[in-house]
This record gives structure tokens, sequence and C-alpha cells, in this order.
């Protein structure tokens, strides 16, 4: 089962890997949300402190959402997924695998770049770390809610409307406490508080949501 | 190799595509070294059938059996022992024939001679391309590649001989003699002559719908 899991995560990055440009969009696109702000909001380093904790954990949601789209999609359309289903080795494992794989490709950079656009905010260089440990405790929740409803809208075209739909809502914890902590870190205040709920939440969604998603691929199989 | 005991079966299917019956009061059995060829026009519920019978879909009605147990209650040991070639092909474009082939292998648990098979697919030469580059025909024996080296019982192919010349037509109908030789079960849904030993073969003739 443990080398079945390990495998479904090496076939996933490899493949990651070689289609370097779908890895590569949802962090362009969080440095463009992130630049954006600047731009619109004007240069007053107060206001930008202000919003930027905010801003790095809205620009990292839709990042994800945005990879959300391809999670299942191309297995569903090559029939990888069906083999998955049919694998002997339980779904839910080898599904998790895949959600475990695409957080190290989209979740994981999004933490690592986070502290360049701290800087681009204009917030203190002490805030690094605690922007850091919020994304690096919340990503992984987001990557685990959206493998639900990437396997439940798997098989439907023009899905990614329907995923934002479906899962910004279900995201709204983990920004709250994500952004709130970022916050918190910006004006050097403690942050387990919210850390610790991010973990929680994080810890849930990974014990729930594999059944979930593997559920949500029979059904989009049938 | 104690195989005289597996057995598929089903009782009083009823296949239904969105709100269209296709198909109702299906009954059969396939076991150890028989072969069963789904037959019947475009749109009559081949497919349908494939897939409910390995688990992918639900029946409307009726039962399906493995060993004799429901098979959403039995679905390790049918997993286990069950290989599927789809209409897709299963294989991920951006891996070549063998990285694809190795994959299916180590969840498997299993260890193939990849070159024998490739071999006998003619595959060699391309078994390092991505598979997206292969022609159709190349993917289908790819798929085929992995059902034949899976080292299961039951092999259940959705038109099997779609896009493969004639050679390899062939070559397939001496594999799953092979197979069945050895006490494998087939199932298969195909518009070509099956090229299984007619001895091991049921055909089961699906009717159209409106017929």
């Amino acid at each position: 089962m443990i080398r079945a899991f390990f495998m479904v995560m090496r076939r996933e990055l490899t493949v990651a890997v070689r289609r370097w440009s779908d890895l590569v969009m949802p962090l362009v696109f969080f440095i463009i949300v992130c630049t954006l702000f600047p731009l619109a909001v004007g240069q007053d380093i107060e206001i930008l402190n202000d919003i930027g904790p905010g801003a790095i954990w809205v620009a990292a949601l839709l990042a994800t959402l945005l990879s959300l789209n391809t999670l299942f999609r191309d297995d569903f359309e090559d029939g990888s997924l069906e083999q998955l289903v049919l694998d002997k080795e339980p779904l839910t494992f080898l599904l998790l695998a895949k959600t475990v794989a695409h957080w190290l490709v989209t979740g994981l950079p999004l933490v690592v770049l986070s502290p360049v656009l701290v800087l681009a905010f204009g917030m203190p260089v002490t805030a690094i770390p605690g922007v850091v440990l919020t994304l690096l405790a919340g990503t992984p929740a987001l990557s685990l809610l959206g493998s639900v409803g990437a396997a439940l809208t798997a098989g439907l075209r023009q899905a990614s409307g329907l995923l934002a739909l479906l899962l910004l809502p279900l995201t709204i914890p983990v920004l709250i406490f994500g952004a709130r902590a970022a916050d918190m870190a910006a004006s050097g205040e403690s942050i387990v508080g919210p850390l610790y709920m991010l973990g929680g939440i994080s810890m849930l969604a990974l014990t729930l949501t594999p059944f979930a998603t593997a559920a949500a691929v029979r059904v989009s199989l049938d | 190799m104690d195989t005289a005991s597996y057995r598929l079966e089903w009782r009083e299917l009823a296949l239904w595509r969105g709100d269209r019956c296709l198909q109702s009061g299906l009954n059969g059995q396939l076991e150890a070294g028989q072969a069963l060829t789904v037959r019947g026009p475009n749109g009559c519920g081949k497919t349908t059938l494939i897939r409910t019978l390995c688990g992918l879909s639900q029946p409307e009605t009726g039962e399906i059996l493995w060993q004799g147990i429901a098979i959403h209650r039995n679905r390790p040991d049918l997993h286990a022992n069950l290989a599927y070639a789809g209409h897709s092909n299963g294989l991920k474009g951006d891996l070549s024939t063998r990285e694809n082939l190795r994959f299916a292998a180590v969840l498997r648990g299993r260890h193939t001679n990849q070159n024998e098979l490739l071999h006998g697919l003619r595959l060699t030469d391309c078994a390092d391309l991505p598979t997206r580059n292969l022609s159709a025909g190349q993917r289908r024996r790819a798929a085929l590649a992995r059902v034949l080296g899976s080292g299961a019982q039951l092999w259940i192919l959705d038109e099997p001989f779609t896009n493969l010349d004639a050679a390899g037509i062939e070559w397939l109908g001496i594999r799953f003699n092979h197979h069945l030789s050895l006490g494998g079960l087939l199932l298969m849904a195909a518009h070509q002559a099956s090229q299984v030993d007619p001895d091991r073969e049921t055909v089961l003739d699906l009717p159209g719908i409106n017929a």
C-alpha cells in the first residue's frame, strides 16, 4: 500500500515536471495578483501593509483554485482514473497520493515564494516566518478540500466556474484564520492560536476529505 | 495454480444510460477458461455492460457476483484479479510506454518481463517515447501490454481490436487463447471476429434498442 502510494506520487510529480508550464502558471498568477494590489491601491505603504496579509492569502487561494481544475481532469480523460478505481489498493490512498503531489507542486511553491511578496507589500522582515508558517499550515487544507470539488467536477465541461462556487465557501474558514494569523504576524503579535486552528483544519481535512474524494471519483465515473 | 474456482456471474441486470433503458433482464456467467464476447449494434449498451461488470458503473437493478459474492462487497479480491482496458487507454501521455507499464506493474506489485511483451506487440522501438507521440494503434498496443502483463485472471476489454493492424489482431488472438488455456477469463466487446477458440467462446448478442 505504501509502495503504491509513493508510486502514484512519483508518477504525478514526473508528469508535473514534464508539463512544467502548467506548473508555473498558478505561481505566476499568484505573483501577478499580488502585484496588482499596489497598482490598484496606490503606493501608500501604510495601506499596503494593512492589506498585504489578506491579499497574499486571497491570491494563494485563487492560485490553488486555478490549479485544481486539472487535478483529475486529465486522468479522467485519458482513462488513468478508471485504472486507479480498479486497482487493488484502496482508492482513498491512491487519490490522497495524487492530492499530496498536487500540494507539493502548487501549495509548497506558494509557501516558498511568499517571503518575496511579504517584502513587496512593504511588511517588516520579521513578518516573514509568520506568513510562511500560516501558508504552510493552511495550504494543505486548500488542496485537500479542493480535491473533493475537483473529483466531483472531473467529468463536467466548463467545470471551473462550478468548482469555484463549490469550493470558495468551504475554504472561508481557512482564509479567515490564515489571513488573520498573517496579519498578526505582520504586526508582531503571537500567531500560535490561529496557527493551531489552521493546523487543526488541515488535519481534519487530511482525515476526512480522502474518503469524500474517493466517493466523488466513483460517482464521476459512473 | 488453482484457478478452477474463478467465476463472474450476473443476474437480472438492467442497464440505463440517463433516462433510457438500454438492456434489461441480462443473465450470464463466465468461468475459468471461458471467453464471452459481447456484440451488438452501436449504442446498445456494450460498453455500459462491460463497465458495469467490472464495477465502474452501478446497474439499475440486478446483481453481479465475483466468486459468489456481490462485487461491491468483494472489491479487493475482484480488483486484484482484474485487468481492464476501456475505450480510453489509461496511459499518461507525458510518460513513455515503459514508464506507463512500470507504473502499472508496481501498483500490481508484480514484475513482468516488459521486453518480451514490447517485442511481441512491436513496441520496442518506440517504448521510450512519450505515449502522446505514438499512433492510435501503438497506444492501443501499449494499453493491451498493460493487460497482458498484469498476470490477472480476469481480462475485461472494450473493443481491444480497435486501431490494430492485421498482424496485431492475430498476435492478440494467440495471447487470448493462451490466457484461456491457463484458466483465465476473458470478457470483451468486439465488432470483429474475436480470434478466440470457438470451443471456449460464448457470444452474447445484445439487441439494438427499439428492436
